[in-house]
């Protein structure tokens, strides 16, 4: 009982200082990559390490942010992502809501052909999928990083949506549905609004894999300019030339953006996964 | 090996015990009828992408799989099953198939037990809560292949941070080859593989511990019940759909996982280290042979493992239970 209450007492101070404990175990490793990114590259790998900058170098970010082929690879990611976060919100959202709410031949066999997506990965398939894109010439564009990213994010975004579909009750439906609203529309108009955070956690996760897709994009973008972040960015640091200091300035630009996003709708994100996964 | 993986599971396969606090449950939706054709509307743009980006490349790896390539990658004529009988008889195969077993195995188990305590505080309220749950974000958010040579870095055995602290605070006297010795590589390896799953896991356990209603613990602690066994009897059995789902989700993940190994172990030569899908991408792009024929082959061996992995762990927890109950 005496254990209790003097918990009670210090739980208010002890909390947060775990918490800041617990922040720092999540953010060492990237706390060391931004001290890297504020040093010559020549100290980061320096005998013995350090673990602040012997040298500090303030002009790192500057170099990155003014580098033509950062800003192309930085155009290549957000086009990628967004394109194939888009087509898979547009995608998905019918199939989920029809199999959701209708009976139909062939609708247990959609659901499993779903399921068994989710286990293929881009990686595993990556010498068909080459080949697939080198028999429609569309090796080194933007479309086949863009249909293949889409395509293999579908089946969880399918998945989520599906439970959240599922568990909105018919009756709500029905009142829009005597005013004679179409599938379409109620689908618009009700059901949205009721599976938003759905629509977020899908969108959240397609972006996420997408933005850092690494082996497609590997063995299908040859040319430098077309390169998302995540292949560009490794040429900053190769056998011929290392520049360590920009390597991780650049990551860490790439970082800031899908953080502030989760901030903002981190709420969403919460409430989706509970009602999309766990039904 | 789903021994470590399902005991959480596993401990609440009791299912009489706890639906006392499980909420009324909702009316089961009906369901309209439809026509093929207007089901083909609705699911066209979904099957679309899935025939022609998933299965059709699918086809294109077991076509690969059955012919014999140039080493340049030009076609030169079938090779019936010798690339399937060349994989298995790869001298590496039995390595790289027990490093996939111990990386899954460990990861995955790891990573549950950790995501689970780490849910808990994180739906604890107190001062900073939101800043905390942002910084557990970071990892997720980062790129593997960037986090993957973020810690070839830290853990390099000349310019490392990690060996930098650990012989400052006097825990070893001389540096650590976390990379290069082969009794650290693979622990090292697992290290960043469950420091970059956990964001992920601990929030589909943050969002199962918030569905559940705060009545129950209520009535349970009224009852008298203590912490442990509020925890074990209510919040582990109604955790478990969550549970469920974020182990097959990892499952499948940690398996497909590329970047971590392949970085991390990019110093050392041959397949001692490498996992089947580092192996099959090495068969086809960095081997000697560049062997595509191979590489396909193993493809889709691994595309077959995983999946009878998932089907194996679905059994041993019994998922169809729980959806149907």
């Amino acid at each position: 009982m005496n254990g209790t209450l003097s918990w009670r007492r210090i739980r208010p101070a002890a909390m947060p200082v775990i918490g800041l404990g617990v922040a720092f175990a999540f953010l060492w490793p990237y706390l060391v990559m931004l001290l890297d990114a504020f040093r010559p590259s020549g100290d980061v790998v320096q005998t013995p390490a350090s673990i602040l900058p012997r040298e500090w170098k303030w002009t790192t970010f500057s170099e990155v942010v003014g580098d033509e082929r950062f800003r192309a690879w930085l155009q290549t990611s957000l086009i990628v992502a967004l394109s194939s976060t888009v087509i898979v919100v547009l995608v998905a959202v019918p199939a989920a809501y029809f199999t959701a709410r209708f009976r139909f031949p062939g609708r247990i066999a959609f659901l499993f052909l779903v399921l068994i997506t989710q286990m293929f990965s881009p990686t595993s398939l990556v010498v068909g999928i080459y080949r697939e894109f080198y028999a429609l010439t569309l090796v080194d564009t933007y479309q086949a990083l863009i249909l293949t990213n889409a395509a293999f994010n579908l089946a969880f975004a399918i998945w989520i949506l599906h439970g959240f579909f599922a568990s909105i009750p018919k009756e709500v439906e029905e009142a829009a549905e005597l005013d004679g609203c179409g599938p379409l529309l109620r689908l618009r108009r009700v059901m949205l609004p009721l599976t938003l955070p759905g629509l977020v956690t899908a969108t959240i996760f397609t972006f996420i894999a997408a933005w850092n897709e690494y082996v497609v994009a590997l063995t299908l973008m040859l040319s430098d300019e077309k390169k998302p972040l995540t292949v560009g960015i490794n040429s900053y640091v190769t056998g011929y030339e290392q520049n360590w200091d920009q390597l991780f300035g650049a990551s860490i630009i790439a970082i800031v953006p899908v953080v502030i996003l989760f901030a903002v709708i981190e709420k969403h994100l919460v409430g989706g996964l509970t009602a999309g996964s766990v039904k | 090996m789903t021994q470590t993986a399902s005991a959480p599971v596993g401990a609440t396969g009791d299912p009489a015990a706890p639906t006392a606090g499980r909420r009324p449950r909702r009316a089961r939706p009906r369901r309209g009828r439809a026509s093929l054709g207007q089901a083909l509307l609705w699911l066209g743009p979904a099957l679309l992408l899935i025939f022609g980006v998933v299965v059709y490349p699918a086809v294109e790896l077991v076509k690969a799989s059955l012919s014999r390539y140039s080493i340049t990658g030009l076609r030169k004529g079938d090779a019936g099953l010798d690339n399937y009988t060349n994989v298995l008889a790869n001298e590496s195969l039995g390595t790289v198939l027990t490093n996939t077993l111990v990386w899954v195995v460990a990861v995955v188990a790891l990573t549950i037990l950790i995501s689970l305590g780490l849910a808990q505080f994180l739906t604890k309220e107190f001062w900073g809560r939101r800043i905390v749950r942002w910084a557990v974000i970071v990892p997720w958010a980062a790129s593997l292949v960037i986090t993957a040579r973020l810690f070839s870095l830290i853990y390099s055995y000349y310019y490392g941070t990690l060996n930098a602290v650990l012989l400052k605070i006097g825990l070893v006297d001389t540096p650590i080859d976390f990379l290069g010795d082969d009794r650290w590589i693979m622990p090292s390896m697992i290290a960043v593989g469950v420091f970059v799953s956990i964001p992920f896991t601990a929030y589909v356990f943050v969002a199962g511990l918030h569905a559940i209603p705060t009545d129950v613990y209520e009535a349970a602690r009224i009852d008298g019940a203590s912490p442990w066994q509020i925890w074990r009897r209510i919040t582990l059995p109604l955790l478990r759909p969550a549970i469920l789902v974020a182990t097959v989700l990892n499952m499948i993940y940690v398996f497909n996982s590329f970047p971590i190994i392949y970085t991390l172990n990019e110093s050392n030569p041959g397949f001692s280290h490498d996992t089947t899908i580092t192996f099959m991408y090495k068969l086809a792009f960095k081997s000697a042979e560049k062997d595509v024929g191979q590489s396909a082959a193993a493809g889709l061996f691994n595309v077959l493992l995983i999946l009878v992995a998932v089907v194996i762990y679905l059994r041993v927890s019994r998922w169809r239970e729980e959806e149907e109950s």
